[in-house]
């Protein structure tokens, strides 16, 4: 990453944005001007029910979906200007994702997960290697583990190198889908102790979103959504 | 590649499947190009090979000619028209039958082609043939223990071996070449068939044609004349043809499948940052990789195949003959792949989000 782009680290931040969906003759808000600043090394947590808009606010941030208006902003960069292509960038360049599901692939290694992006900005992975390897062992993979495809790691595991693939970029916003879903207890308040750790390190603005209500002592900010609104 | 690679060496079973097929439909399809290239030198290779460049065809008084070597018949009169024309370096008289060829040892059907000496192939040794003389192939030769000096038995007449020539062939039958006038004595003719012209950049065939009342065609042209030529090489390029196009099915097929149940995975890449671009790319690697690897191992197979099946049947073993099937079989399934994995740039990141995958 260049000088200037570290520089320009704002965080995320969100300003009144609204979603609908078409829901037969009419259409049904999801988000209703929704307001939000994630400032670089903050980890901040989205809980509400089922159904109050968490995966939508996240889909929004991601920019895997345009609202309907209001603006999503990534590093002071408006996503809703750019075209298509220009958000794929920027996610590249950005953005990390913490799946729910821990969304690996399945013929490749822990460590190929993260070199993949190396490939798809154009860099040598193999130049990488040793990168990714540190950051495996950063989140607590390392040795052997790290040669592993999916089906041969458990699902903490998963979720760490789902983890480790988001910072590869050295992302400036982090946003965690459910990150615990699939685990038990013990595991999950792991996971989110690892999240809160990186945030810190990495100076990441992270949004995670969440209806598990026990992690949410471990967090700086608490945010609850209901009904599409935030508070 | 990086993907594609490890899907490749991950899903080994399914790709080994894949490479499989296309291996074993360019076996098939070098195997009947060389089949094919091999049976239109049995049945055309003396016409094709005349040092001529255009083939003359008449009619009997009051009929349209036709290209046709069995239905045409030149007169004395149409031939002297031909050699005097301007532009015409030469009109030399084929006849062409087929009769039988009797040794001490063994008979043969061969075809039996009378011209002028200058029409004769290459000789390997001996001279041309005079009239009473014949000179054969050099693996007619070889194969009844013929040398300058026998004789032999060719239908009514006993004719003495004048020359070797490189072989050639007629209606799949070997050519035996002699003079005009000892082949109308074999035949019971008493004119030639047809004329091979020689031409240079003054020549008129159509007004000829006009005056003359026949037929003038390009050698290349002329092949159709021969009894079943077309029916043959058709009915084979039609096999070729559909296997490149079921080749070019399963391809498509098979990684429209493969697509398909990548689109989680897809997606995944798309939401990290990867363009459709990039993933296109990387899926025709794939498809490159698998096609290139298994048309030249087929090529290969079907090669050696062809070198062992060419002593037994008539087989064309050649560089072309190789890679054009090999190219076509790669070039046609990447075609199949493009309309396969262009459905990459329709999956939408957003799956990646969310439990339902
Ligand atoms: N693709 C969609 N089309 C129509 N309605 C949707 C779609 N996705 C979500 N919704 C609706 O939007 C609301 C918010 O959904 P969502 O963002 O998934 O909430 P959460 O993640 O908190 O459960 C819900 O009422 C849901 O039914
Ligand atoms: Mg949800």
């Amino acid at each position: 990453m260049t000088l200037s782009a570290v520089q320009t680290r704002t965080g995320l931040a969100l300003r009144e944005v609204t979603l609908t969906y078409p829901d037969g003759e009419s259409r049904m808000t999801a988000l209703d001007r929704v307001s939000l600043e994630v400032a670089p090394g903050e980890f901040t947590a989205v809980a509400g029910p089922s159904g109050s808009g968490k995966s939508s606010l996240l889909a929004v941030a991601a920019t895997l979906l345009r609202p309907d208006s209001g603006q999503v902003l990534l590093d002071g960069q408006d996503a809703g200007a750019l075209a298509e292509s220009a958000r794929t960038a920027l996610r590249r360049e950005r953005l990390g994702i913490v799946f729910q599901q821990s969304n690996l692939l399945a013929s490749l290694t822990a460590v190929e997960q993260l070199l993949v992006l190396e490939s798809v900005r154009g860099g040598r992975p193999r130049a990488a290697r040793q990168r990714a390897e540190d950051l495996l062992a950063s989140v607590g993979l390392d040795g052997s583990k790290q040669q592993r495809r999916p089906h041969q790691l458990s699902g903490g595991e998963r979720q760490r190198v789902n983890i480790a693939r988001a910072l590869f970029g050295s992302p400036s916003v982090l946003l965690v889908d459910e990150p615990t879903s699939a685990l038990d207890h013990e595991r999950g308040g792991q996971i989110v102790d690892l999240l809160a750790e990186i945030t810190r390190t990495h100076r990441t603005a992270t949004v995670m979103v969440t209806h598990d209500r026990d992690l949410l002592g471990r967090v700086d900010r608490v945010l609850e959504m209901q009904d599409g609104r935030l508070r | 590649m990086f993907v594609a690679l490890r899907d490749i060496r991950f899903a080994k079973g399914r790709f080994a499947l894949m490479g499989a097929v296309v291996t074993l439909i360019t076996t098939l399809v070098v195997f009947l190009y060389g089949l094919t290239g091999g049976l239109a030198s049995a049945a055309s290779s003396a016409i094709a090979g005349l040092p001529a460049d255009r083939i003359v065809f008449g009619a009997p008084a009051g009929a349209a000619p036709t290209v046709s070597f069995s239905n045409s018949t030149v007169s004395p009169a149409q031939a002297a028209a031909f050699a005097g024309a301007p532009g015409v370096v030469s009109a030399r008289p084929l006849g062409l039958s087929m009769t039988r060829l009797t040794t001490s040892e063994a008979a043969a059907t061969v075809s039996v082609l009378g011209t002028d000496a200058g029409l004769l192939p290459p000789l390997k040794s001996g001279a041309a043939p005079a009239d009473g003389q014949l000179a054969v192939g050099s693996e007619t030769a070889a194969l009844y223990h013929l040398t300058p000096g026998r004789q032999v038995q060719v239908g009514p007449a006993k004719l003495t071996v004048s020359g070797i020539t490189e072989q050639r062939s007629y209606s799949h039958a070997p050519t035996v070449w002699t003079t005009v006038p000892t082949w109308e004595r074999l035949s019971g003719q008493n004119q030639p068939i047809a004329l091979a012209l020689s031409t240079s950049s003054g020549s008129d065939p159509g007004a000829l044609d006009n005056a003359q009342g026949t037929k003038t065609v390009a050698v290349a042209d002329s092949l159709t004349g021969i009894n079943g030529f077309d029916a043959e090489q058709g009915s084979l390029q039609m096999i070729q043809g559909f296997l490149f196009v079921v080749s070019a099915l399963v391809v498509g097929a098979f990684f429209t499948v493969w697509t398909v149940q990548r689109k989680p995975d897809i997606a995944v890449l798309k939401a990290v940052g990867a363009s459709s671009g990039y993933l296109v790319r990387d899926a025709l690697a794939q498809a490159a990789a698998v096609l290139v690897g298994g048309a030249l191992l087929g090529g290969s197979a079907g090669a050696v195949g062809g070198v062992f099946a060419s002593s037994s049947v008539p087989f064309d073993v050649s560089v072309p003959g190789v890679a054009v099937p090999v190219t076509v079989m790669v070039l046609l399934g990447l075609v199949g792949a493009v309309l396969a994995v262009r459905r990459i740039t329709a999956v939408d990141p957003l799956a990646a989000l969310g439990a339902n995958r």
